[in-house]
């Protein structure tokens, strides 16, 4: 319930920045959204799915396959993220603020 | 052979790094860059003779037991299209190099880390696995629109990447959800499981709208449009054939493998499909420049693939994969006629140009056969497809589908004869504007009779490409129908990914 909340909280606060017009807006909007995604990741393993993987171990292992996954996800959110940011700080050079809106149409 | 299948995905991403090491050495990087693609067609090439008959190929790297291990697997749709694929990368990397495209840091390195992505995503038996293919492909893609860091680029390119970012978003939580649903990402475990809960559901509309997303499907095809016409001429070219088709690969993948072709999902892709090829040919009429309109037209020919997949029989997925194959080419060529214009004449606009066909006819004859082509006029490849997913439709008695294909063709003949008679018939177009373009010219280095012919090279060779197979399609409509069995009838897939 704590996980289901959790992933609820950080997907509104990353749609209502995403839409936002600012670029580093948009970039943390996307922050917040892929940790939702990668939470949601952890949450889908639950425990008890693989057994231990030590023979002759017994008990309830969390699944350590989604835990992969997120690892993996949140590596490349990284460098998305710092895409984003250094897409919004070449706006901010070219214009003075991140504003996607003003569109010159070329 | 089934030990080598991660070549197509491990060799540019060491050429990658290579060139990277070479990145001031311009003519090291073109060697690598061109020997590595080129490598990877060839092995392509062997890959589709395997692979012809129907057998699978599938290689688990490190040799991990079946549901776990990283699985790259191969059958006939798999390895055309990574045939296909390394194609276009070599077409577009001449023109880069013929039209000086090239020489800006990093654009080898950024296209061999596509061609990994694109690749790794054709060839991957794992959802999980496809999302970190996709993921590479378009951080390379991100780089590669924005790299001259232009106001338009990073307009367009805002764009682009908040809507994939987007739809890879989606399509993660879709992963979340299929393995809580079901504790496994692994394609051909999924495909003899159960998808009728609530969680699988989800799963799969959440992947449907990722992968549409992806495809530029209507309603969700707006970015596409808005960033294509600001990339770099080759960037733009190499985009138009390979990024789209990616999303569609998937889901072609996933609608048949995964779900089976449930009849519940097709009307849905069918309406999607029709609406794609309306809306795509629509917002082609009152665009300006010729890489616009070209882009509205990648939109409205995706709903034919679309419609291939929707109509899920042997003969209409065979269409479907004939049509993404034909289209790759054709769209590629025609990209990079445009491009030939743009790096020779200064400008795409069509009202500043004119009468360019007596001056280029290598790139009016290039750009005709691939209009054409797309259009569906006989005997181009183009109208073999279209021929076949009509067919396929009639089959269904789908006639409302067919009627709007063959009605959506006639609207593309229509866009294209626009930019031929603006660009390539007429008189030449002097005054003012003639003035600007001249000494635009002679910024970009054109206009010398060699390099006339060099950039206007890539385009014509897919044109005569498209001319071949409308000329003798015997061939790849027989692996296409090859695909698309194996498509159906998934036992084979199966049992080459889990090993038993």
């Amino acid at each position: 319930m704590t996980g289901a909340v959790a992933v609820g909280v950080l997907v509104a606060a990353g749609v209502y920045l995403v839409l936002q017009r600012g670029v580093v807006r948009l970039t943390i909007g996307f922050v917040l959204l892929g940790h939702a995604a990668n939470l949601l990741l952890v949450l889908s393993g639950g425990t008890g799915r693989r057994g231990v993987p030590f023979a002759g171990a017994s008990g309830q292992p969390a699944d350590p396959l989604p835990q992969a996954f997120a690892l993996t996800a949140i590596v490349i959110g990284f460098a998305v993220s710092a895409f984003l940011l250094s897409l919004a700080f070449r706006t901010a050079e070219i214009v003075t603020d991140d504003d996607v809106e003003r569109d010159e149409d070329v | 052979m089934s030990e080598w299948l991660a070549l197509p995905v491990g060799a540019p991403l060491l050429a990658a790094g290579l060139s990277i090491l070479a990145r001031r050495q311009l003519g090291v990087q073109r060697i690598v860059g061109f020997a590595t693609v080129v490598g990877v067609l060839v092995y392509a090439v062997a890959l589709v003779g395997r692979t012809a008959q129907g057998e699978v190929l599938a290689s688990r790297i490190g040799n991990w037991p079946a549901p776990f291990a990283i699985t790259f697997a191969a059958d006939t749709f798999s390895a055309l299209m990574v045939l296909i694929a390394s194609s276009m990368v070599i077409a577009c990397m001449a023109f880069a190099a013929a039209a000086g495209e090239d020489e800006v840091m990093l654009f080898y390195p950024l296209s061999l880390v596509l061609t990994a992505g694109v690749c790794g995503a054709f060839l991957t038996a794992d959802l999980f696995n496809m999302f970190v293919f996709f993921e590479v492909m378009l951080i390379a893609s991100y780089v590669l629109l924005t790299i001259d860091g232009t106001w338009a680029q990073v307009r367009g390119g805002a764009v682009y990447v908040a809507t994939n970012l987007f739809a890879s978003t989606l399509f993660l939580i879709g992963i979340a959800f299929m393995y809580g649903a079901t504790g496994s990402v692994n394609m051909a475990q999924l495909a003899g499981l159960d998808l009728s809960s609530a969680g699988a559901v989800v799963a799969g509309a959440l992947l449907f709208v990722a992968f549409g997303i992806k495809g530029s499907l209507a309603p969700v095809h707006g970015w596409l449009p808005s960033a294509y016409p600001r990339a770099r001429r080759g960037v733009a070219a190499l985009f138009s054939g390979l990024l789209t088709k990616v999303g569609i690969y998937a889901l072609f993948r996933v609608v048949a493998i995964v779900y089976d072709g449930d009849p519940r999902f097709l009307p849905v892709l069918l309406l999607a499909a029709g609406t794609t090829m309306v809306v795509g040919v629509m917002g082609a009429i009152g665009r300006t420049t010729m890489r616009e309109i070209l882009s509205f037209h990648i939109v409205s020919q995706v709903g034919y693939m679309v419609m291939g997949l929707a109509l899920f029989t042997s003969l209409g997925l065979a269409g479907g994969i004939f049509y993404i194959l034909h289209h790759i080419i054709v769209k590629t060529s025609l990209f990079l006629s445009a491009g030939a214009v743009e790096t020779l004449e200064g400008t795409g606009r069509i009202d500043h140009l004119g009468g360019l066909a007596r001056r280029y006819p290598i790139v009016a004859v290039a750009f005709m056969v691939s209009a054409l082509s797309l259009a569906g006029v006989p005997p181009l490849s183009g109208f073999v497809a279209k021929l076949t997913l009509v067919r396929a439709a009639f089959d269904q008695s789908s006639f409302a589908i067919a009627g709007v294909a063959v009605a959506v063709s006639f609207f593309t003949l229509f866009s294209m004869v626009k930019i031929w008679n603006g660009v390539f018939w007429g008189e030449t177009v002097s005054s003012a504007v003639g003035v600007r373009r001249a000494q635009q010219v002679v910024a970009v280095g054109g206009g010398s009779l060699v390099s006339t012919v060099a950039v206007a090279a890539p385009a014509l060779a897919l044109a005569i490409a498209a001319v071949m197979i409308g000329v003798w399609p015997e061939p790849l409509l027989v692996l296409s129908r090859a695909a698309a069995d194996s498509l159906i009838d998934a036992s084979g897939y199966v049992r080459a990914v889990l090993g038993s």
